[in-house]
C-alpha cells in the first residue's frame, strides 16, 4: 500500500526558469497495483518516480509505503523498499564489476554490508538459475564484465537485480525507451512476468501507448504536474489508444496550442 | 646500473608503494582526484618522527601516523560529500592545511631522526642482513601484506560497494549504499596507506622534512599508470600487484635516469619533475600509438 498526499516539487524556485514538476498530486496504490503512467514531456512523470524515490527532497507532500512514512528517507535508505530500472541501461549496472558480483550486490540491497565474501558459491547457482529465465545465454557468463554486455542484456540483468530481492515498490522509468523494439519488448515481457510472478506493486513510465494500454491494471495520466487521468479495471481493458490521444489533444486545446497551430 | 643503484630502486619502490597504492585506490577505484596525498605523506612522517623522539616504539608510531592519514583523508572526503566543495578542490584545501599542521606538529620545518631506533634498524639487527638488502625485503613484505589484505577486501561485499561507488553511483544507490560514507571511508584509507608509506620513508631517511612532499601525486599517478602500461589491469587483483610493481619501475627509471650521461651533460635530481612528467606523457600516449600500430598491420 502507498499513500501519496499533496506531492509538490518545483525546479530553479524563486528564479524566472522556475518550474513546477508536480503540483499536489494525491494517490492511492494498492498492493499488485501495477499502474502504467502517461504523459507528454514535462508532464511531471519522471519527476513523480523519482521523488518517490527519493532522489531530491520536496517541497511538500508525505510519501507512506506500508505503513511506513519514507518522506524524510535519503535515496539510499530507499532502496531497500524500492527496486527500480532507469531509461539508460548503462545505469543500473556496476560496469567495471563481474555479472556475478553486480547480482551479489543486488542481493544485498537494503541489507548490512560487511567484510564476508561478496560473491558465495552457494549464491552462483541462485543466479544462475535467475539468469537462465533472461534466456540470453549470459547464465554460463558469471564471471564477464558487466561492461562487456550490450544495453538489451544490461537492462534484462538491471530488471532481474531490481527485483532479486523483493521489492515493496518497482519503478520502471521508461526503461524500454533506449532500446531497439525488439529488445524493447522482450524487456518488457520480462517485465510482465517478473511482476505477475512476485506479484509486486509496480509503477511504469512509458510513452508508448499501446504499452500504457496493454501492460497492468491501472492507468494515470500527467499534465502540468497534475494527475488528470485514472482509469482502472474494466474501463482500462476497453480503452484504445484513439482514446487516449483524444484525451491529449483535448490538453492541449486547453493550452490553447494545438500541433496543427504550430505547423501552420 | 649498479646492483647496488637497483636496491636502492627496491628500497625506494616499496617504501613508495603504499602511497602508489592509495593513489591507485582514490584514482582508479574511487574515481576521485586526491591531492591530500602532498600532504598526508608528510603528516605521516611527521607523526612517525614525533613519537620516535617522544620515546615511542618505532611500530607504535608507523600505527599513529596511519590514523592521522586517515583522518586527513576523511576531512578530504567531509568537504566532497558533506559540503559539496569539488573533489580536486577540497583536497587541494585539506593539502595547503596540512603543511601548516605539520609544521605544528614538527615544531619546526624539518625533524632528524639520527640515533634513533627505527623498524629499518630492528629488522636489520634481527636477521643481520646487510641493511641495503634488508631494507627492500623488510618494505616489499609490508607492501605485499597490503595488497594481499587489499585484494581479499576488494571481494567482500564492503569492496564491491566500494567499486560500484566510483563506477555508478546512482547503480549503487539504487541498492541501498550510503555512498558519501563509502567516499569518505575510502578517501580516509587510501590517506591512511600514503601516510604509513611517509612514516616508512622517514624512518628509512632518517629524517621527517615539511616538503617531503611536493610532487607525491605525480609520483603516484606515474607509478599508477605505468604499472598499468606494463602489466595490465584486467582485473582488481591484477591492477593493485600493477600499481605495486609500478612504483619499482619507476624508481628505476628515475635510478636509470640520474646515471645518465651524454658528454658533459648529466641528470640532477632537480631535473626529476620535467622526467616524471615525461614519463606519464609516454605510458598514457603509450596505449594509443599502440592501437595505431595494431590498425595499421591489420
Amino acid at each position: 500500500m502507498i499513500s501519496i498526499k499533496g506531492l509538490s516539487k518545483a525546479f530553479h524556485k524563486g528564479d524566472v526558469n522556475e518550474v513546477i514538476a508536480l503540483d499536489n498530486v494525491n494517490l492511492e496504490v494498492k498492493d499488485g497495483d501495477f499502474i502504467t503512467i502517461i504523459g507528454s514531456n514535462g508532464a511531471g512523470k519522471s519527476t513523480f518516480l523519482n521523488a518517490l524515490a527519493g532522489s531530491y527532497p520536496l517541497d511538500a507532500g508525505r510519501v507512506v509505503l506500508d505503513n511506513v512514512d519514507i518522506t524524510k528517507w535519503p535515496e539510499y535508505k530507499r532502496a531497500a523498499l524500492i527496486g527500480r530500472v532507469f531509461q539508460d541501461p548503462l545505469l543500473g549496472t556496476c560496469a567495471g564489476a563481474s555479472i556475478e558480483q553486480n547480482l551479489a550486490m543486488a542481493l544485498k540491497r537494503g541489507k548490512k554490508r560487511g567484510l564476508s565474501l561478496g560473491v558465495r558459491g552457494k549464491d552462483r547457482e541462485f543466479f544462475k538459475e535467475k539468469l537462465s529465465v533472461l534466456k540470453l545465454g549470459i547464465e554460463d557468463r558469471l564471471k564477464t564484465q558487466t561492461g562487456l554486455l550490450s544495453g538489451g542484456q544490461r537492462q534484462a540483468l538491471t530488471m532481474l537485480m531490481a527485483t532479486l530481492v523483493r521489492p515493496h515498490l518497482l519503478l520502471l522509468d521508461e526503461h524500454t525507451a533506449a532500446l531497439d523494439p525488439k529488445t524493447g519488448g522482450m524487456i518488457l515481457d520480462l517485465t510482465a512476468e517478473i511482476v505477475e510472478s512476485q506479484n509486486l506493486t509496480a509503477l511504469m513510465v512509458t510513452h508508448n501507448m499501446n504499452q500504457a494500454i496493454s501492460m497492468g491494471n491501472r492507468l494515470i495520466m500527467f499534465h502540468r504536474g497534475e494527475i488528470v487521468l485514472d482509469i482502472a479495471g474494466e474501463e482500462k481493458k476497453n480503452l484504445k489508444v484513439e482514446d487516449l490521444l483524444r484525451r491529449f489533444s483535448e490538453l492541449r486545446g486547453e493550452e490553447g496550442v494545438s500541433d496543427r497551430m504550430l505547423l501552420c | 646500473m649498479t646492483s647496488y643503484a637497483l636496491y636502492g630502486a627496491l628500497e625506494q619502490g616499496f617504501a613508495y608503494g603504499l602511497m602508489v597504492i592509495g593513489v591507485y585506490l582514490t584514482f582508479r577505484i574511487l574515481d576521485f582526484p586526491d591531492l591530500t596525498v602532498d600532504g598526508s605523506l608528510p603528516l605521516g612522517a611527521a607523526v612517525s618522527a614525533v613519537a620516535i623522539t617522544a620515546g615511542y616504539s618505532p611500530v607504535l608510531s608507523i600505527f599513529m601516523a596511519t590514523c592521522a592519514g586517515f583522518l586527513a583523508g576523511v576531512v578530504t572526503g567531509i568537504l566532497n560529500t558533506k559540503f559539496k566543495i569539488l573533489h580536486l578542490l577540497a583536497s587541494i584545501l585539506t593539502m595547503i592545511a596540512l603543511y601548516s599542521i605539520n609544521l605544528r606538529i614538527m615544531g619546526r620545518p624539518n625533524m632528524t631522526l639520527l640515533g634513533k631506533d627505527t623498524v629499518v634498524d630492528w629488522f636489520m639487527n634481527t636477521t643481520q642482513i646487510v641493511p641495503y638488502i634488508s631494507t627492500p625485503i623488510l618494505f616489499g613484505v609490508i607492501c605485499v601484506i597490503a595488497v594481499v589484505v587489499l585484494i581479499w577486501f576488494m571481494h567482500t561485499e564492503l569492496g564491491l560497494a566500494f567499486l560500484a561507488t566510483g563506477n555508478n553511483k546512482q547503480m549503487i544507490t539504487s541498492q541501498g549504499v550510503n555512498t558519501d560514507t563509502v567516499i569518505i571511508c575510502g578517501v580516509g584509507l587510501s590517506n591512511a596507506l600514503v601516510a604509513t608509506s611517509g612514516a616508512l620513508v622517514a624512518q628509512n631517511q632518517g629524517a621527517a622534512d615539511v616538503n617531503m612532499g611536493v610532487g607525491t601525486i605525480i609520483a603516484g599517478l606515474a607509478s599508477v599508470i605505468i604499472g598499468e602500461t606494463v602489466f595490465g589491469d584486467k582485473t582488481i587483483s591484477r591492477a593493485l600487484i600493477a600499481a605495486l610493481l609500478g612504483s619499482i619501475l619507476y624508481r628505476v627509471a628515475i635510478a636509470l635516469a640520474l646515471g645518465l650521461k651524454l658528454g658533459s651533460f648529466s641528470i640532477t635530481p632537480s631535473d626529476l619533475n620535467l622526467i616524471t612528467a615525461l614519463l606519464v606523457i609516454f605510458a598514457l600516449v603509450m596505449p594509443q600509438v599502440k592501437k595505431k600500430l595494431i590498425a595499421r598491420r591489420a
